[in-house]
Formats: C-alpha cells, structure tokens, sequence
C-alpha cells in the first residue's frame, strides 16, 4: 500500500512477472530440468575431513567402471580462483589439501548419478590428518599443525581493518554517559529451495554453462581464467533460478567442473548438487562476535562509537574481506555518529566458507547496533524510539565515514510502523512484548569487485517491426528484475511490458550486468534501461514528427501510440529513416567513495531505509516465542512494481524472523549438525505472522524514477526487533541470535538469581588490530546542486 | 555394479497412461523428472521434509520423492502439467501469477497441488486452514503471504462462479 503512479502509464502499477505464468505452469526451466541428448551425470568427491594434506589419490578403479566417461582430480584444474581478486584461494578440486568437511577433491561423469556415485565412492584417498580450526577463539592462537590457508596472519587470522573517522577519544571525553556491550549472531544459511545445479557443453570449440547462478558474469571470468579459455570460448547463460539470497553469487566448483567435464568427454555434463552438498557449498551468513562502545550526551546524542567485530569466516576467502568491512560500514548511515572507529577482523576456521547472505556483513552488527541504544536508552532514563530519533541521519548529508546519503525516509518509516503498531501505547503485560528497530542498506555497491572503469550495467534495446527486445545480463533470480526491465522499456515507449520481449543473463548475446547481489539491479540495470529506452523513443518520435511535418515536442508517445501512428508504423518509419533501430544505455555508479584505503565497501548511489514493529508473547515457563504481528515501513524511493515491493518486503520479513528465532548452524569435529531441511529450522506457513507492509517513497534523485533497492534492506530492522519484543515482554535481553527457549529460559533463570538479566556472550576476545586509519571527516552538508561532488 | 530389478509398470499422469519400464527403487520424482520429462515437479531435499516434490494421487496430495511408481500403478497422478486445462489456467494459477505468489517460483508447483486438493475438499478455508493444509510446503521467497491471498482468491472465484478456464495470460495488459 501507499505506492503511487503519478503521471506514470506503467510505472508504480502492480502488474504480474513476465514469466508468471510459466512459472505456475512448471514450464520455466531450471537447470536441473535440461537434459541435452547424450548428457552424462556428475557426482562430486568431498572431504571427510575438516582439515588434512591429501598425500595421494587413486582414481583407477573409478576409471575402469562401466558407464565413467571420465574422472579428473585438482591435478587437471590446478589453477586458482576466488570472487574477490585479493583471495584467489579456492581449486575446483584440491589436491594438496582440504580445510573443511565437503571441500571438492575428484569429480566423475558416467552416464547416470548412480554409477558417478559409486565412481566417486571408489576413489581412494590417502590424507594426513590436521588439527582442525574450529572457533574464532582457536583460530587466533597458534595451532598444533599448520595454519589453513598460507595468507593472512598472525595465527589463522585472514583480515584486519582497523579505521577512525573524526577524534573518537574527544567524543568520548564530551559523553555524559558511556556504555559497552558485547553480542553474538550465530551463522546461518540461505537455504534456497532449489539446490545448485549447472549443466555445460562444448560444442566448435565453446563452452557452454548454464547454471543456477546470481552472477553469471563472475562466472563467466572464473571459468576463463581455470579452463585458460578466452571468455570469447565461454558462454554463461542463467537458466530460471530457484533462488539464491546470496548463496549462489560466488563461482562454484561444480559450475567449473562440468565445464571442465563437457570439454574431455564431447557430451553435455550435469552435476547437481545433494541438499546435504548445498549445506557444505553455504557462502551464508557469518558468525560474529561483537563489542560495541558508545558515549552519548544525557539528551541522548551520540558523541562518539568504537565498534569491534569478529567474524567466523570458515575455510576460504570467497566474499569474507567485503564482509568484515561491511560489518563496520554502515552504522553511520542510520544514526548521525560523529566520530567512529571500526576494528574488524575475519579468520579462518575448517569450516564451510562464510560469504554473503542477504543483507550481506549488516544483519549482526545492525542487531548489536540497535540492542545498544535501547540499552543506553534506558540507562539514561530515555524512551528507546526517543533517543534514536535524535540521533537519525539527515537527508543529503554525508557520514563520518564519507557515506553519501541522498534520499532518507527513515522519519517516515518510523512513524508509520509506530502508529499502525499502537506501539507507544502499547500494554504492559508480562509475556506480551513488541520491539522495534530501523535500519538502512546499499542500492548497489558503488565500486565493482575487480577494479575497471567500465559502466556496472548495461542494456541494448532492438526496434524490428514493432517488437521490441530488451537485452541485459541483469539475472533474474525471482526477485523481479526482469519485470523491471520491461516496466521501464514499456514506459518510455509508450506500449505494455508484457509488448517487451526480455532477453537476459546470457554472457553471448547480453550487454554485462555484473549480477543479482548487492541490491543493485533495479538502480544500475533500471538506469541503464531508461537510457536506452529514451534514445530509441528520440528515434521513433523523430521519424512520427518527419512524417507528420509536426516538430518533435508535438509528438505524443503512450498507449501504443507514436504522434500519429501505432507503435508498429512508427517502428516502420523509424527504421527506413535510421536503417536498423538499436540504442543502448549504461550506468556506472558516481565516484563517491572517501579518500581513504578501504573505502571501496560501503559507498552506494542511494540507501534504502526501513523501520520495524514486532509484536510477540514470549512463555516465561518454556521460553517459546509466538509470533503475533510484524508492521513494517520500508523507504523504496519509489515502487516501481509495488507488487513485487511487497514481496519482496515480506519475504525479507520471513527470512529476518527465520534468523531471529531458529536458523542456526553449528559444526561438531567438522560436520554440519543440521544438513538437511527437517533439522535446520526454518519458518513454515504455521510459524510466519501476519505482515503489514508499508511502502514509503522519497523518490530518489538518482534512482530511475527514484526507485531504490527492496530485496535486502527489510531483513535488517527484524531481528533486532524480535529480540527487544522478548526484552519488552520478560525483561530480559538475548544478546544473542538466534533468540531461542532455552536462552530465554537461561537469562530469566539467571535474572530469579539476581544475576545480570541477560543471556549472550561475556568477553569480546584480544585481537592484534593493527593501529587505525586515521581519516578525516567530510563536510556533513551534501552540495545539494551535485550531491555527487566530493 | 549392482543387479538392478526392473519392472514394468503402468502409471496414469495427468490422465494419459504409460508404461515403463523402471527400476524398482527409483522413485516417483525420479520417474517423472527424467524418464516422463515432467520437470515441472522439482526436488528440495529427495527426503520428504521441503513439499516440493509433491503431486497428487487420487487427488491427494502425496511426496512424489518418498513414493514408488509400483505403490500407484492404476491410481491418478495429478502433476503441475495436468493442472491447467490446455491453455486455460486453474483458478489457483491465475491467482498466484496475478498475485506475485510465485517469487523463483521453484516451490509453487507442489504448492498449487496441495492447495488444488485444499479447494476441493473446502472451499471455503480459513487462513488458519490454508497455513494448516500448506505447512508441509517450505517456500524461502515470499513469507507466504502473497501465497495466503493468492489461495484465497482462487477459492473466493471459484465459489462465486462454477470453474472454468480463464484465458492463459497473467493479465499484463490490464490494470488488476
């Protein structure tokens, strides 16, 4: 609700997907769907070990199997790749040595799964066992054996950060009060229904990929530099996707290997993985402990923050650099901070690799985050909402740490939430709580994951006879871009989306867009559309205004109509004027990072804003949580498709809720305890509560039409939310998550003790942070006439 | 290598009838999916914990994954495929594709099944009922909201007029 259309035909309309109706149909095809002729099956041979040097592997009795084509181990694909260039530390087999439970050691192709399987299970492997890593804690002491990866350091150490932004010693002697607390996130997955799966072939010399990814262009390179094929050899095509949120947006091994597969045997090669293999290939949500100290004034202003974190990174680098900055980035982009120091830190465990789960690096500190001011609230004697209300960032400001922040709807989201909630008046009533949290996330990350200059996305669009085709490598992962694509086309043309045929996510015939992660495809792709779109409408109004010998501004485009003429004889006229119609559009997001090492996480051409109510009751006796009701404001800038706003506001509430509650993983001696999806609990239809969304629009200076993101930002406001609803219904925090019975039983048993009323971690650990970057704030004020200038 | 047991076995999906023959042990899903070509039915878990296998079987809703074709010979398997009548979608595909029901859309076939069965046995089910008749359905995108309104708006349709196709199209050119 609250979305509008003014003045716009298809724009803020709540139209359906272009590909709904394949979809109910079951005729959208995945990639476990294709089966190419001749295609041969692959199963994947994993570590059972979390940490040990392979000493040899013998393929021979796999070989001599009837019904295996073939059988490769890391001796055939030795060479390295990572998504970030800084960690290329992952093999798509290993054969030197494991770091975790499931790490990819040798690959079969027979002509069914049955026989690849008994290949796989053929294949001898002599390891030298290691002391395996298994906590944050092991991780930064010296170890038995020797450390997990050869980079990083002291001990299993990956990556330290350490920044300062303005005097944060002064900010702190100026405090009245000051106040430190340490909290835990526990790890979790994405858990998509659909488990990854990829099917190549290499037909003339190509390699062909099409593969349940988020981002086929990262694909696309990491399969040039392994295969050492040119990319011009390589063909990445996203099949229909059965979701991601983030699991599905580093290169996978399988995607290389089936690769690597189709070009020895000649025939097509598909590996899909198990459900207990996706819970191994995780890239979720990072562990993290964290420290946070704040000093306020006694009117609640923030006059200084130093923020510590510590991430679990598992057993590669894969998106962990990234994270550790963004689990310090953008506690200033929702409260006005002053002065700030970040410490981070990832390390290495034998785990499965952590990487970026919805929300990516920001869900755990934006529960530390908001837990401590209600703290601090409440210490000073001040309405939690209150003090945080004082301290809102600004529209058109920028951040200590040299965040732009444009557009700002966090006053609006705020308000809605609360009034619709009665959350001020809410009853006081042991077991009955509700809590409220705000946050804010990227619109797309403004710098690219390998440095270039190029635009980040791209879009040609093809006139030919009145169809109109849209070409992007935007890859639709059921989140709506597609829709956005033709929406925006159909808008400056005058015509229907559902009058747009979409081509997308095909590295041979789509212009790039770098991927579905960041929450960036709306912004880049959509800006990139409106682009293209405009050039193709200059010509087809052009060609009507020739021919009616009227000037162009007299030509009126919308219903299907150019001036005078139908779409389809202006396209006509169009293209005997022109010769073939083609136009393309480009965005590359403004230079607005600060001057500082470090300050390339963080930056975004607009943040989206979001603020929460959660209403529960909480069982003193059993520690269950029922949920009630969830009210949330989500600031869009504008909706382009409020239909697919919603959906995708409330599937962020879903998963937030699933994260605050029950979604864990834990690891015993290196196995997943909970790989399947009966065990690891996630919400069902009986668990999830009514929601009510409100979409708030600021319209964007530079959104296309001043649409910002939807699909990331909603998850953050909801788990801190539930936890400060549990404080409001039994008084006692849980300064851990996920919030569960037995801890809530824990702390108001420690509470009946006189104990603190609290259950979460006690110490934050002694880590070498390095001394910090010391960085000089920007003026606060934006130039409001180029909010882009530094 | 294993011996493996093959029988021939006669199965009726979306009312046509074939004959196979299969493995013993290869499951239902299995037997659609790749040896009927009806991908429309998708795998979460091959455990019987995500519902996204599930068909129906004499109009119940039953795990395709936890079910061998020797179990149903001569009972009627209903698939995603045989829920439209030709290009006429079902009620409750018109709903979810109007309704943005389907986000990745990977869950929504076993989904619309086990709520077609809902709809024939209850018309009229409260939100408690769908949440209840749908709680073996794991769906990750949506927070089953549009879900809820979507069943509710094929069950109010089909309640206020006798069913009947509606025109294969999601609607893209109208206002909804």
């Amino acid at each position: 609700m609250g979305a509008s259309n003014n003045g716009f035909s298809v724009i803020g309309k709540p139209l359906p997907k272009p590909d709904a109706v394949s979809k109910v149909t079951g005729r959208a095809i995945y990639a476990d769907d294709m089966l190419p002729a001749r295609t041969l099956h692959c199963r994947i041979l994993r570590s059972p070990h979390p940490h040990a040097r392979i000493v040899s592997i013998d393929t021979s009795a796999a070989r001599r199997m009837p019904g295996v084509q073939a059988v490769i181990t890391g001796a055939d694909l030795p060479i390295k790749f990572g998504i970030l260039p800084v960690t290329q530390d992952e093999r798509a087999l290993e054969h030197e040595k494991v770091r975790y439970v499931g790490d990819p050691i040798a690959a079969v192709a027979a002509v069914d799964e049955e026989i690849a399987a008994s290949a796989c299970d053929a294949i001898s492997v002599e390891y030298e066992v290691l002391e395996p890593v298994m906590s944050i804690d092991e991780a930064l002491v010296e170890t038995k054996d020797e450390r997990i990866q050869d980079y990083g350091g002291p001990n299993n150490i990956h990556k330290l950060v350490a920044l300062e932004f303005g005097d944060v010693d002064a900010g702190f002697a100026r405090a009245d009060h000051t106040r430190e607390d340490v909290f835990f996130f526990q790890g979790n997955t994405h858990l998509p229904m659909e488990q990854h799966s990829a099917v190549a072939t290499f037909v003339d010399g190509r390699v062909t990929l099409w593969s349940s990814t988020q981002v086929v262009h990262y694909v696309h390179r990491a399969l040039a530099k392994v295969l050492e094929l040119p990319m011009n050899r390589i063909r990445v095509i996203g099949a229909a996707h059965g979701g991601g949120f983030g699991g599905k947006t580093d290169p996978f091994a399988h995607e290389i290997i089936v690769s690597k597969l189709a070009m020895l045997t000649g025939r097509p090669v598909k590996c899909t993985l198990t459900r207990e293999e996706v819970f191994y290939a995780h890239r979720g949500r990072h562990p993290v402990l964290m420290w946070v100290r704040t000093g306020v004034t006694k009117d609640g202003r923030i006059t200084a923050m130093h923020f510590r974190s510590a991430l679990d990174g598992g057993a590669y680098g894969s998106y962990g650099v990234a994270s550790t900055f963004y689990t310090g980035a953008l506690q200033t982009v929702t409260y006005d901070i002053p002065a700030y120091r970040f410490e981070g830190c990832r390390v290495f465990t034998n785990k499965p690799p952590c990487g970026p789960k919805r929300g990516h690096g920001t869900p755990q500190p934006r529960f530390a985050l908001e837990l401590h001011l209600e703290k601090i609230a409440h210490d000073i004697g001040l309405d939690p909402v209150e003090l945080k209300q004082r301290n809102f960032v600004k529209p058109m400001t920028r951040t200590v740490n040299w965040l732009r922040v444009t557009s700002c709807g966090l006053e609006e989201c705020t308000e809605r939430v609360l009034n619709a909630s009665g959350f001020r008046k809410r009853e006081k009533k042991r077991g009955h709580g509700m809590g409220f949290a705000i946050s804010s996330y990227l619109s797309g990350a403004g710098t690219a994951i390998y440095w270039n200059d190029m635009p980040h996305s791209e879009v040609q669009i093809k006139v030919d006879r009145g169809g109109v085709t849209a070409y992007c490598g935007a890859m639709d992962i059921g989140q709506g871009s597609d829709s956005v694509l033709a929406a925006i086309v159909a808008e400056e043309l005058g015509i229907q989306p559902a009058d747009v045929r979409l081509v997308t996510a095909d590295t041979d015939t789509t212009p790039i867009d770098l991927g579905s992660y960041s929450s960036r495809v709306t912004f880049m792709a959509g800006n990139a559309a409106i682009q293209a779109a405009r050039k193709m409408r200059e010509m087809l109004v052009e060609a009507a205004a020739a021919k009616m010998g009227a000037p162009v501004e007299a030509v009126a485009v919308g219903g299907g109509r150019i001036g005078d003429f139908s779409f389809e004889d202006a396209s006509i006229l169009a293209e005997a004027r022109f010769g073939t119609l083609t136009s393309a559009g480009s965005y590359t997001p403004p230079k607005i990072a600060g001057p500082y090492k470090g300050s390339g996480v963080g930056p975004s051409p607009a943040y989206s804003y979001s603020a929460c109510v959660v209403d529960l009751d909480a069982d003193p006796r059993t520690g269950l949580v029922h949920l009630n009701k969830v009210w949330i404001a989500h600031d869009v800038g504008r909706a382009i498709n409020p239909l697919l706003v919603e959906g995708q506001v409330e599937g962020s509430v879903y998963m937030g809720l699933g994260e605050a509650l029950m979604e864990e993983q834990e690891f015993r001696k290196g196995l997943h305890k909970w790989p399947s999806m009966l065990e690891y609990k996630s919400p069902t239809f009986l668990d999830m509560p009514e929601v009510e969304t409100f979409i708030v629009e600021t319209v964007d200076p530079e959104g296309p039409y001043g649409a910002k993101e939807a699909g990331q930002g909603p998850l953050l406001p909801v788990i801190p939310a539930v936890s400060s609803a549990v404080f409001d219904a039994l008084g006692v925090w849980i300064d851990e998550i996920p919030v569960t019975p037995e801890k809530i039983v824990e702390a108001l048993r420690r509470k009946e003790k006189g104990e603190a009323a609290r259950f979460g971690p006690a110490r934050f650990p002694s880590i070498p942070y390095p001394a910090c970057i010391k960085v000089e704030p920007p003026a606060k004020e934006l130039d409001r006439a180029a909010p882009a200038s530094i | 290598m294993r011996e493996v047991d093959r029988h021939v076995v006669a199965l009726e999906v979306n009312g046509e009838h074939a004959e196979l023959l299969l493995p013993v042990h290869k499951t239902l899903l299995e037997v659609l999916r790749e040896d009927m070509q009806l991908t429309g039915t998708k795998h979460g878990c091959e455990l019987g914990e995500c519902g996204t296998c599930t068909v129906l079987v004499d109009g119940k809703p039953e795990l395709s994954c936890l079910l061998l074709p020797v179990q149903i010979e001569g009972r009627a398997i209903t698939t995603i495929e045989g829920m439209a009548k030709g290009s006429d979608l079902h009620p409750l595909q018109q709903a979810f594709a109007e309704l943005g029901a389907a986000q990745c859309g990977y869950c929504t076939p076993g989904i619309l099944l086990a709520a077609k069965s809902l709809l024939e046995s209850d018309p009229q089910p409260t939100r408690d009922g769908i949440r209840e008749a749908l709680a073996g359905n794991l769906c990750r995108c949506t927070g089953y909201s549009k879900i809820l309104d979507a069943v509710e708006l094929a069950g109010d349709r089909m309640m206020s007029s006798p069913p009947r196709g509606v025109a294969q199209s999601a609607g893209g050119d109208e206002e909804l």
